[in-house]
Order: structure tokens, then sequence, then C-alpha cells
């Protein structure tokens, strides 16, 4: 079985779509292990804002961040209908809160465009590139960046 | 229909070794640990070994004592006995023949050759 | 696995073994309580270690193990004494030669100097000083390191022993057996009484021989004597073999390795131009002389066919007379088709195969009759020959999944008890008490899988005798160090840690605690100093101590110390016992000079930090000029906690029962402010700092009125106490240490998570950084790590 995927075309990507305030965003689908409702976190001592605190996930302690928060939008009011999005970030695992998951997108890459200049300066460094879907635009985010690296631990 | 080989050797890498070129070379293998281990594993299976290999320095029974052991078993004074001798040299080979060794392996071991002598005496 | 690497992990786990076992042997050498049977253990370690260094061709290994090899050899033969000083270079040397075996597991690289420098010394005790033990006509060295082929089809790589043989034929492959036809071997054989009495078979050499070629026997019975006076062990009988077939001399005589010696042998070419062989008459211990002329015949005949004119081979083997296609039954002497006595095997079924000419060509089945069905066999072998294993190896992955799994169990078991309480069962309602049994069945669980995970400190511990050699060496001093209780188990996550801080501390006994000979003899000690570390178990946890017989703290050089760097005011009033423990405060060390053998300037502050890291303390009491003893207790796994749930700030957080030391209602009287709100409670005469958990966590700016509170007494590792306040006490239980930083990060004042029986995640106190926070205002240090 031979799949022809067009050489100007790019690779495919299936992404998840979701909504963070009034905004769209999205990952790429490979990089989420699960959706889960949200369950009430453990805060954690001087954390950032955006760190919502830590939640049991079938034995692990992952930290949820706020994705709201992190993008520089606002403190996200969690209700019980927002979910966290499970995801791998290297070797670390989190979980993203955000208000809902509202699809399944198929995209290749050049179908993403740049991010403009204008944007401000969070969201270029969270947002790899726009989407534009019947009307709606949906930015590509990176999560390389939403929980920074520890700083080596002085000795 | 395969034949039997008991291997008496203190050392794991060097039972480990021979299990490993006489099973695939089709035998079944049993394996002690010393000499006294050797010979009561012999009592118990004598009937079904084939041939002993015996490394020489071992705790409790040494490969001299496993031979004489073995010899002056009228029920398995018959069984062929191939004794591991890191040395080529004469000495401890002599000592193992006139103790009644039927055969010798030299380590390091090439498993064609050790299958080969295995093979050479085993009825 | 590739067998071939399967094979050599096991040899260096076996190394592994074999070394332990040899430096406890050459340490009983040392101190002088070594019987032969030691001794004797010590050599075949070493000569096992060399063994399969062989088998795997590392040869630096095998040449250092070698030598030892030799020297032990000596020792316990008894013709080299066993002095203080042979002993001594003996376990040197044993440092070298566990050195060896980690650069061949691990394909580093022995120190060179180090390495030739204890050659030198071990040849220097058998007289070989100089000798290049490669090359010393060492007799006992005979093999090549050669690599051990697992494909037993591979025969293209012959073992180096065939290489010495001058025998001609690597030339042989030459062109010219195909021109002169296959060799006709005559071999006479005639097995001597010796070799039956060794099990070797004459008809088992016949089938070997049958291997070869096409072969014809006969054999000669004359010498049987009637059959009453047949001595089963007596050879009566000789055989003249026709083998024809390509194969060489070697290969013929090969087949009479085992028995030469115990038989007259004749091998003979009987067609000198076949297979280009020459002719080969030799009586077994003419092998050099054929060696020597067969390169002249070869010549003669390659010089034969590069003429040109090669006289027509005489290409077909001569036809035996004696080769005729059927056995006579009758007729003598008896033709037995070599392949047809295989199986019978001994002498007296040779003998009896002779005898009863009706059957010639069907030997009795020997074999079949002795031997039972393979199935019943390997079960009637299985127990004697393998003797039950008491252990097994378990890759550890697998054991900690269990043990995680095990884990989630017990939450799981917790989480669905509370859930049924919650629901309104009653407890003595069939569902609540299966629940308890459940929570019975499940800790038991719990508990068998954490034992699987324990180990005995004995893999830490004996590492410690080359330490102790070490320093001693370095400082001059002399060192006997006597361990005890290394069977005591604990979980394997804290024997990893434990290493670090035993070595540091037994560094410090050594070099700072032991008094130099001189000075030990000066006191009125024994010129050796006694390190004595011993492991036991105490109230579910390990503890580990370690003593000295040296000179004890100089307390006051200790204080000078402390007050003169600031550590105490100079007129504090301190126990001995606080002096004492003054040198495990961060900043403090007791060396003038900061020696390289006592942890490159690392004081016992980091003793100290790492084994409270381990949830454990560390303490010291000393007796001027008798020595001092250090004593931590850790506990028995960082799997599990025992802990007290409280909470604070709202949340709910587990402290370490192990830093608990009592826990009280504060009475407003008893509290006291200094400053601002820095707030001190008196227990029983002391003032310790009053530390609100949900201030000192950030979780909230005002504490709360202690009144309205717990304050739970802990104890730091630096001796300092402190009362946390929390809101309420909830209970004691045991909980899962899970790792914040797997996916997060370390936080200042949280040792770990837990997961309750809720489901959610609790914060585990770092009790100690707490209590420390205090005194260091807590620095935005946090906050800091995490800005993007």
């Amino acid at each position: 079985m031979t799949e022809i995927v067009s050489p100007t075309h790019g690779a495919r990507h299936e992404l998840i779509a979701f909504r963070v305030g009034d905004q769209e965003f999205c990952v790429d689908i490979m990089q989420v292990r699960e959706i889960r409702g949200w369950t009430q976190a453990t805060p954690l001592p001087r954390a950032p804002n955006y760190i919502k605190g830590v939640i049991n996930l079938r034995g692990a302690v992952l930290p949820v961040v706020d994705l709201g928060a992190r993008l520089g939008l606002a403190v996200t009011e969690v209700t019980a209908r927002h979910v966290v999005m499970v995801v791998n970030q290297g070797s670390r695992t989190l979980g993203l809160l955000v208000e809902a998951v509202s699809d399944i997108l198929n995209m290749t890459e050049d179908m993403i465009q740049p991010t403009p200049d204008m944007a401000c300066d969070t969201v270029k460094t969270f947002v790899k590139g726009l989407f534009s879907i019947d009307g709606r635009m949906i930015s590509l985010i990176s999560l390389e960046r939403i929980l920074p690296e520890v700083e080596a631990e002085a000795a | 229909m395969s034949k039997t080989v008991l291997t008496i050797d203190d050392s794991r890498t060097m039972r480990e070794m021979l299990n490993h070129a006489l099973v695939e070379a089709g035998y079944r293998v049993l394996q002690a640990v010393d000499g006294v281990e050797g010979l009561e594993v012999l009592e118990a299976n004598g009937d079904v070994i084939d041939v002993v290999i015996t490394d020489i320095n071992m705790p409790r029974l040494d490969g001299f004592g496993v031979i004489e052991g073995v010899r002056a078993s009228p029920a398995h004074r018959a069984t062929p006995i191939l004794v591991l001798t890191t040395e080529s040299d004469a000495a401890k080979k002599e000592r193992a023949r006139s103790a009644g060794a039927t055969g010798w392996i030299v380590k390091p071991f090439n498993p064609v050759k050790l299958v080969d002598a295995v093979r050479r005496v085993a009825a | 696995m590739d067998p071939f690497e399967s094979i050599k992990q096991t040899f260096f786990q076996e190394c592994d073994e074999l070394l332990t076992d040899a430096e406890q042997g050459l340490l009983a050498m040392e101190s002088g309580d070594a019987d032969s049977e030691t001794i004797n253990a010590v050599f075949r370690a070493v000569h096992s270690v060399k063994g399969g260094a062989g088998a795997f061709g590392l040869e630096d290994l095998i040449r250092f193990a070698h030598v030892f090899e030799t020297v032990m050899d000596e020792v316990r033969s008894g013709q080299m004494a066993l002095t203080d000083e042979v002993a001594k270079t003996l376990l040197r040397a044993f440092d070298v030669l566990a050195d060896h075996v980690n650069a061949a597991r691990d394909g580093g690289k022995v120190d060179e100097t180090r390495s030739t420098g204890m050659l030198d010394e071990l040849k220097a005790l058998i007289g070989q000083e100089g000798e290049d033990e490669d090359l010393g006509g060492d007799e006992d060295f005979g093999f090549v390191p050669q690599a051990f082929a697992m494909d037993l089809d591979d025969d293209s790589a012959p073992p180096a022993v065939e290489l010495e043989l001058d025998a001609p034929e690597p030339v042989l492959d030459a062109p010219a057996p195909e021109v002169a036809g296959p060799n006709v071997w005559r071999i006479e054989f005639a097995p001597k009484s010796e070799m039956y009495g060794k099990a070797n078979e004459a008809g088992l050499v016949l089938r070997e021989l049958a291997r070869l070629g096409e072969t014809e026997v006969v054999y000669d019975d004359s010498h049987l004597p009637p059959l009453d006076q047949l001595s089963a062990e007596t050879a009566y009988l000789t055989w003249t073999i026709r083998l024809t077939s390509d194969c060489d001399y070697e290969a013929v005589h090969e087949v009479f390795e085992f028995v030469e010696d115990d038989c007259d042998l004749t091998i003979v070419n009987e067609n000198p131009n076949g297979a280009g062989a020459p002719v080969a008459e030799l009586s077994d211990d003419d092998r050099a002389a054929a060696s020597a002329s067969a390169p002249l015949d070869l010549d003669a005949l390659l010089a034969r066919v590069a003429g040109g004119d090669a006289p027509a081979p005489e290409a077909a083997p001569e036809p035996v007379l004696e080769a005729a296609p059927e056995p006579e039954p009758e007729a003598e002497p008896v033709e037995i088709e070599a392949e047809a006595t295989a199986p019978g095997g001994d002498v007296a079924s040779l003998i009896a195969l002779a005898q009863s000419v009706e059957t010639p060509a069907a030997p009795k089945a020997k074999a079949a009759a002795a031997t039972p069905p393979p199935a019943a066999a390997a079960a009637a072998a299985a127990p004697a020959g393998l003797p039950a294993p008491a252990t097994i190896r378990v890759d550890l992955d697998r054991v900690d999944r269990l043990i995680n799994a095990v884990g989630e169990l017990v939450i799981q078991q917790a989480m669905l008890s509370q859930r049924v309480l919650e629901s309104g069962l009653a407890r003595s309602s069939n569902v609540a008490l299966g629940l308890e049994d459940l929570e019975l069945l499940t800790r038991e669980i719990q508990d068998s899988v954490m034992a699987i995970r324990a180990q005995p400190v004995k893999s830490v511990f004996q590492r410690m005798p080359r330490l102790a050699r070490e320093v001693a060496d370095m400082t001059g001093k002399r060192v006997k160090l006597i361990m005890e209780g290394e069977g005591t188990e604990v979980d394997k996550t804290v024997i990893e840690r434990l290493t670090d801080p035993i070595t540091h501390m037994l560094r410090n006994a050594i070099d700072h605690g032991l008094e130099d000979p001189e000075g030990r003899v000066a006191a009125g000690k024994p010129a050796e100093g006694v390190v004595r570390l011993r492991a036991l178990h105490r109230g579910g946890r390990i503890v580990i101590e370690l003593q000295d017989d040296g000179r004890g703290i100089n307390r006051p050089r200790v204080r000078g110390i402390a007050v003169e760097k600031g550590l105490i005011t100079e007129d504090a009033v301190l126990s001995d016992e606080e002096i004492d423990n003054l040198i495990f405060l961060p900043g403090f060390s007791t060396a003038a000079v900061i020696s390289d053998i006592s942890g490159r300037g690392v004081g016992m502050d980091v003793v100290r930090r790492s084994i409270q890291g381990l949830g454990g303390r560390i303490s010291i009491s000393s007796e001027p000029g008798k020595g001092s003893k250090f004593t931590m207790s850790l506990p028995l796994t960082l799997a599990v906690l025992d802990g007290m749930v409280v909470t604070g700030a709202d949340q709910t957080l587990v402290a370490p029962l192990s830093a608990i030391i009592e826990s009280l209602t504060p009475r407003v009287e008893d509290v006291h402010y200094i400053g601002g709100k820095d707030a001190v409670i008196r227990i029983r005469d002391t003032f310790v700092p009053l530390i609100d958990v949900g201030v000192a966590l950030g979780f909230r700016d005002t504490p709360i009125p202690p009144a309205s509170g717990v304050a739970v007494l802990v104890e730091s590792e630096g001796g300092g106490k402190a009362a946390l306040l929390v809101e309420a006490i909830q209970g004691q239980r045991q909980v899962v240490i899970k790792s914040l930083e797997a996916n997060y990060q370390q936080i200042d004042g949280v040792a770990a998570a837990t997961i309750l029986g809720d489901g959610r995640v609790a914060l585990i106190l770092d009790v100690d950084a707490l209590v420390t926070s205090t005194r260091r205002k807590p620095a935005a240090r946090n906050e800091k790590r995490l800005a993007s």
C-alpha cells in the first residue's frame, strides 16, 4: 500500500485544535497522550501563576499549566467543563489546562503561515505559526517552551 | 538420541560456555559446581550420563578426585572423563591421565574442538 | 542477546563474585587467619578470572592474572612463605587486578605504570624480575588468547594451538591433491590394557576413523585367550585399518590423541603420492621427524607438478585385497565395518561381537538399553544436576514496575475504602469487611514487593577495604578495617546512595581520626589503628556505625574553629556532644590544610546533607584519646515513607515521621515574638522557632494564630529543633514517595510528593529545608528558576 504524497504539499500532520479564552490553538496530535476532565490540582509553593499545581495521573505526579496564563492571556477561571490535555514535552509529561478541545485537523506543512511581527512577544515565544481554516485562525503551539527547563542546580 | 554430558566446573562462565557449545551440538547437559556435587550428580543420574567433563581446580573435591571417584565406582568406571586444563603442559594432564582421564580439553577451547572431543569418547 | 555477549556478561558478574571472595581471602591471609583452603580459594578465584579472560581474549587481564596466579600458586604450595609483606603486596596487586577487570568490562584502560610496577613487584616475589611473562617460557601459559567462537559450524578460525605445529598442511592447499588422488592410510592399532582403564574404547576410535573416509577394518584376535581365561579389562585385540581419505596425517593422528600413550600405533600412507602427503611412517613419537621431513617431500612433489611431466597419478586407490564386499561371518580374521561397531562400544561387546559369529553386524545395542527416554532422564537429572537455585536474577526495571504497580494498588485500595465509607455503608457490612481484608492483603503484598528489592549492604561494604588500604598508604597510617553486618538488608535505592557517605566517613576516620603509627605508639596504643564499620537494623531503620580508635575529637580546637568561623558565639554554652556535632555544620572543616583524601575540600556537612537527603540522620560521639564513633540511621527504603498527614495552609501535607519528636497545642503564653513576626515557642524550658508552614511555603503571608493550630516539634539534622505550625493533624500513614522532579522540578521546602487515598497529590515536607530557611531568610530562588 503506497500513499502518494505530493512533495510540494509538505508533510501531513494531524493536529488537535482547542480553545483558550476566545482564541483557537492547536498542537501536533503525536504530542498528546490523552485528554482528561479537570480535577482539582494540588498547588505548589511559590509557583508561577501559570502553574495550576500538580495532579495524579495513574501514579505519576504531573504539573498542570494554565495555558491562558502562560500565553499572556487571562488566568483561567476553572470550571468543571475545562479539560486537561496531557502532553509530552521531551522526557517530561505535563498537563495543559484548556477550555475545550474543538476538533482534529489534517494539515500539511505548506499551510502554515508565519506568525506576523505585530504579535506580542509572549505569543511569538509559544506560537510556531498560524493556520487559516474556514475563516478561523488557529495558532500552532510550540510545546518546547511551555514549561521551561530547570536551571542547572547550583552545587 | 541425544547424549548427556555432565559438566563439573566451579566457574559459572565456563559452565555456561560448555553448556552453550554442547547444547548447540545436540547434547543434553547437566551441571555441577564442584567435584563433590559432580560425583553426587553422577551417582544419581549415572545411567544417563555418557560423558563427564571436569575442571581440575575446584573447591571441596578437585578434578583428580573426580576421576578417582568415577574410576573407583563399579557402576561408572567405564564412563569417559574429559578434563579441562588451562595448562597445556604435561604435568597436570599426565596426572589426570594416570588417574584415569579419558581425554582432555585445553582451555580456552574452540567449541568445535570441544564437541569433537566429546564425540570421540562418547559411546 | 547474542550468546557470546550473554556469557561475557556472566563472566563479569562472576568476576565480581570471585574478586569479592578473593579479597576476603587475601584479607584473611594478611591478618594471618587464612587456612590452606582459603589460600586455595584465592588461587582458584584468580585462576577462574584468568580462564574466563582467556576465553574472551582479554589480554591485559590474562597477563596480569597469570602472574598473580603464579605467585598464589607458590604461596599455596608452600614454596613461598606468606609473610606480611607478601600478603600486603598481594592485596595491592588485587586492587590492580580489579582495575583490570573493570577496564576489560567498561572498555577503559588501566593505569599502565601502576600495572607494570605491580607486575614487577609480583615477579620479584617469584624471582622472575625482568622476564616478559609472555615469552617467559612458562608452559603453563601455553595458550594464546582466542575468541570463543560461538558458531559451531565455523571452523574457519582454527585454534592457535594448531598454528604452532610446523606441519606442512597449510602448504598442502596446493593443487597436489587433485592430481594425486586420495591417501590410503594403513593404521596398526594395538591398544594396551591401560587404554580401557581410562574408558577409551577401540570401537570409538574406529568410528572416528570411519568419519574420515572409507575404512576397512581387520582385527586380530590371535592373542585372545580361551573364554574362561578372559579378563574384561585386558587388551587382547589389535586392529589394522585401511583408511582411504583425503585427510592428512595430522587428521588421522588426532583420532588417536587420547589413546596414543596407551597403545602401539603405526600410521603409514600406502599411497605416498596420495593427497600430496608424504610417507608418514610414524610410531607415535615420530611426529617431529615427520614434520621435519615433510617439506622435502612436498618440495619434490611440487617440483614434479610444476615440471608438467607429472606421472599419471595413481588415481584409484589400490584395491585392498581384504575388502570383500560382504562380511563373511565364519571367516577369520573377521571384518567389521567400523560404522557398524560404533554403538557397541566397550571391549566386552567387541569381544562378544567377535564371538557371536552368527550376528557380526548386529552389535548389541547397549546404548539403547542403558539410556532411558530423554524426558525421564531430564526429569531425573534436573533436581540433582542443577541444584535448585536459591536466587534468580531479575531485571531491576521489572521489579520497579512491580513496585510502582503495587504502589498504585495501595492508593486505589485506599481510595476505594474511603469512597465506600463516604457512601454511608456500615463498617460491619460485608463490603467494608471485605475491604479491610483487601487492605491487609495489599499491605502484605507491598511489604513482600519491597523485600524483593532489599539487598545486603555487602555491595557497598566490599569496596571499603580497598579504600582503607589506599588512604592508609597515602597518609602513612596503619589501619585494620573490621566490617560487621554486611548481610544487613536495605532497599536498593538506599544502597546506591550509601557509598558516598560511608566512603567519606571512612576517609575521614583514617585521615583525621587515626594517629600516625609513631603517635599511636607514643600514646600507648598499637601502631595499627582499628576502624570498625558495622551495619544493623534498629527500629525499622538501618544503622551504620563507623568507629575508630584514634585520637577523638579535639573539642577545644573544634570550638575554637567554630567561633572563628562565626558558627557559634564565643560565650555559647555547649555540651560535649553539641561541640562534637559542630563538625557537621556547613563551612566547618577541621583539617588545617584541606586534604585531598578527606574529600577534596568537602566537609562533614556534605556527608550530613546527603544522609539527610535519604531521610537519615548522622551523629557523632567521641572520647578524647580513645576515638570517635559516627552513627547514621537511614530508612530502609526510599520508596515509601512513614509520614504524619497534616493540614497546613488548607493543603494536605505530609511530614516525615522520622523527623518528628512530638506534637502539641501551643499555649498563647509560650509563644513569643522576636522583632516583627519571627515567633519562638517555649517547649520545656527551651525556645525553638515556631514556623508557620503555610508562610514558609509561600502559600500565605500571615501566620495563623498559634493557639488555633498544632505545633509539630521536629528535629533537623543540624541538631536544630523547630516547631512547625499547622492547622491540624490528620493522622499517621505510610505513603508512597513520588518524584516531583520527574515532570517538574525540585521545590524548596518540599522533599517529594505522594498520592493520598482521595487520589490527590500531597506534598511531603522537607523538614530540614524548612528549619534552615527560617535562619537564612528564604530567598526568591525558586521564582528565579522558573522564570522563562
